[in-house]
């Protein structure tokens, strides 16, 4: 603007010299004089010009793709990320409408929680939310190609096995299985119950001691190969156009302004700026300019959210409750028994905690169990302790399938647990004082087998504002400002 | 636009053909292969290559809709057997000995509408495009003893495990030549207890077939198991000594 005034006065001064000129017609020579001057004058301004062109350029690049800056950071490349950056993009009305970014730490997914699962997906659960995002997992994965497919490419498989869960009731539990299962029911889903005789009847190889009800999967439940499904989402978004970075988020930029509240209580707000994104084995890094980020992390979901403070604020203040996700290790034991139960083994849960199923048509099982809570394993490394199988597995899964007296473990993996100390349910949701991050993370063992639901209802959260197919309002960041935890009502 | 199109396209062909490098099995026909050289080349060709796969998944789902308004106005068992036969597959009510089937043209025999309150009995769906969804027609047929399924393209593993609405009647179940079916699926026949002859000949999605007949026959041991097609390379040692070594292996 200055530039334009300066040479208004300059155009001015220098018609007032032509002006003048007219006058004295005779002296030819200082026409010339004044003539010359404003071509010195234009010269500058031509100058002006293209400084301001250069910052326009550099305005432009910075908002073109290619730049540093982006519509929304997912924090997290597991099933989780992926789906939502898949469905960020399904959703999208445009081509390249929203530029969705997906930063994961280890792209060898060496220690990820997606591909160490045992890959289970059932609808046996108490709260409607969970049996809800079960179905519409199910249903999806039954369209996987219709929804992940990629012209041209080998077509998706799974390797699902339909085969049901299996869940034994002691006595004491043996009502709340029974109120599960009408929930569920109710839900639609395909569960029947069975009485120890008709268990004997159905699976032979069972010891039914103890057992006073059990319930059965009939249709959507199974496992798959986890791997695959990654796969399958990262492969699809990548043809939509997210774009993937390797590197590890070390810190937010946020702005931070001081509301108050109607009580007089004054509570900082924060808005994520930046992310900064650190390159594997290098000290290089680079900030992320975002609109939004989403957390979903997993098992380290709870230090991203230290990153942004909270959890520091004061206690007995919203600003003072931290993210109640921790990783906690699981061990997962192949066991190898050419006496075990056959095609028609399920996944069979048993009152005690101890799981197994079958893997593969060769014999094999894996089986596994949570340690109690006193017990946690330390969280610093992936080793198996071997001990724990002894101790707490084989005693119980010797007890519940007589076939498995002799056994021998072939292997063994730990892996992490996105836990929820609060509740063990996922959160999903924008954390009411940081307005532009979204949570999708504390899932505690079922993230594999509902995210292909809840990226779509984390999709629906960022461009509609609210859900739209499943209402998972319930799950949402508030339940733990206001201590309400939505308890699923287990039976192990 | 073009530009950022392409570094997209070069992306997927990247980063697409990494996780999946499939074991190139046996080079496509000459016309596949002309047209993947001209997918790839141009995106008109691309899109108008996506739009025909998405016209005929459109065309299946549209012939296995839910026949809501017929089982509303003439009862279920009506439903049923109007979606089979338009369908082009044939069924037999309960108690007749005659078959209601479509011709070649679709053209069917409308006297089917006379019994309204008889169950079907036998249903014959060969080689059509009956899917998951289109099951749902058949659903609440608590007499069914027979289903046919020979040579169904859609017909895939959650199909099988959907069969589960049968559990109580079905006694003779034939899948072959279902391109779809995989090991897994085949692990949700165990809700059919009361299944008595079952055909599996010729699935080209099962790996080892020798051994899954094996646990197949272990799982339903009342049941009858065709399975013809299968090149069992290990059982042409010496017929019964190498089942017991199959048998052995598992």
């Amino acid at each position: 603007m200055s530039t334009w005034r300066r040479l208004h006065v300059k155009v001015r001064t220098a018609r007032a010299l032509l002006t003048s000129r007219r006058e004295t017609r005779p002296h030819t020579w200082t026409l010339i004089q004044s003539l010359s001057s404003g071509s010195a004058l234009r010269s500058d301004f031509f100058k002006d010009l293209e400084a301001q062109l250069a910052a326009m350029r550099q305005k432009a690049a910075d908002a073109l793709p290619g730049s540093s800056w982006t519509d929304i950071v997912i924090v997290g490349g597991g099933v989780v990320g992926w789906s939502i950056a898949y469905w960020l993009k399904q959703k999208e009305r445009v081509r390249g409408e929203v530029k969705v970014v997906v930063v994961e730490k280890d792209t060898t997914y060496s220690q990820a929680s997606t591909v160490l699962s045992a890959g289970g997906i059932r609808q046996q659960f108490s709260l409607p939310e969970n049996i809800h995002l079960s179905l519409a997992s199910a249903d999806f994965m039954r369209n996987i190609n219709d929804h992940l497919g990629v012209l041209n490419e080998d077509p998706i498989n799974l390797q699902f096995n339909q085969s049901g869960y299996l869940f034994l009731a002691s006595e004491q539990v043996a009502h709340i299985m029974e109120e599960n299962y009408s929930i569920q029911r109710s839900a639609g889903a395909k569960v029947r119950l069975l009485s120890p005789t008709q268990l004997k009847d159905k699976f032979p190889w069972i010891n039914t001691d103890g057992v006073v009800l059990s319930s059965y999967g009939l249709e959507n439940e199974g496992w798959f190969d986890p791997w695959t499904l990654l796969n399958a989402f990262r492969r699809k978004a990548v043809s939509m156009g997210v774009f993937q970075c390797c590197g590890e988020v070390t810190d937010f930029k946020h702005s931070t302004n001081v509301v108050t509240t109607a009580d007089g209580e004054s509570l900082p707000l924060r808005r994520i700026q930046s992310v900064k994104v650190q390159m594997p084995n290098s000290l290089e890094y680079q900030p992320v300019e975002c609109a939004i980020v989403v957390n979903a992390a997993g098992a380290f979901s709870g230090k991203l959210a230290d990153m942004v403070g909270i959890g520091f604020g004061p206690k007995n203040t919203i600003a003072g409750i931290p993210l109640p996700v921790e990783p906690r290790k699981r061990y997962v034991y192949v066991v190898h028994c050419p006496d075990g139960p056959g095609l028609d083994t399920p996944f069979l849960i048993d009152y005690s905690g101890v799981y197994f199923r079958r893997e593969g048509l060769g014999g094999n099982f894996i089986t596994g169990t949570s340690p109690e809570e006193s017990e946690e394993p330390n969280t610093r490394n992936l080793d198996v302790d071997h001990q724990f199988f002894e101790d707490k597995v084989w005693p119980s899964l010797a007890h519940r399938v007589p076939a498995f007296e002799k056994l021998k473990v072939t292997s063994a993996w730990a892996g992490y647990y996105d836990y929820n100390t609060f509740d063990q349910n996922g959160i999903i949701g924008i954390h009411p004082l940081i307005n532009n991050m979204y949570f999708a993370t504390g899932f505690s063992g079922h993230g594999l087998q509902h995210s292909p639901a809840v990226g779509r209802a984390v999709a629906e959260l960022i461009l509609d504002g609210n859900f739209k197919t499943l209402d998972l309002s319930g799950l949402g960041f508030r339940r733990i400002l206001t201590q309400e935890p939505m308890m699923e009502r287990n039976i192990v | 636009q073009a530009l950022h199109r392409c570094f997209q396209r070069s992306a997927l062909l990247i980063v697409a053909r990494r996780p999946m490098s499939s074991s190139s099995v046996s080079p496509p026909p000459l016309h596949r292969r002309i047209l993947l050289f001209l997918t790839q080349q141009f995106y008109d060709v691309e899109m108008l290559l996506s739009w025909s796969s998405q016209l005929r998944r459109k065309k299946i789902q549209k012939k296995n809709v839910y026949y809501g308004y017929s089982r509303r106005h003439y009862g279920q068992n009506i439903a049923a057997a109007y979606y089979i036969l338009s369908m082009k597959g044939g069924c037999r009510f309960v108690g007749q000995s005659e078959w209601f089937r479509a011709d070649q043209r679709g053209k069917f025999n409308w006297d089917f509408l006379d019994h309204k309150d008889t169950p079907l009995e036998e249903i014959n769906m060969n080689h059509t495009v009956i899917n998951y969804g289109g099951l749902e027609n058949l659903e609440g047929q608590q007499s069914l003893r027979t289903l046919s399924l020979r040579g169904c393209p859609e017909v895939d593993d959650w199909f099988l495990a959907r069969l589960h609405m049968f559990q109580d009647s079905l006694e003779e179940l034939d899948i072959s030549y279902c391109p779809c079916i995989t090991t897994g699926g085949l692990a949700a026949l165990r809700n059919l207890k009361g299944l008595r002859r079952l055909d599996v000949s010729s699935l080209p999605g099962i790996s080892s077939p020798g051994l899954i007949i094996i646990l197949l026959e272990e799982m339903l041991p009342q049941c009858k198991i065709t399975a013809t097609g299968y090149d069992f390379s290990l059982r042409q040692g010496g017929g019964e000594g190498s089942e017991e070594q199959l048998q052995g292996q598992r």
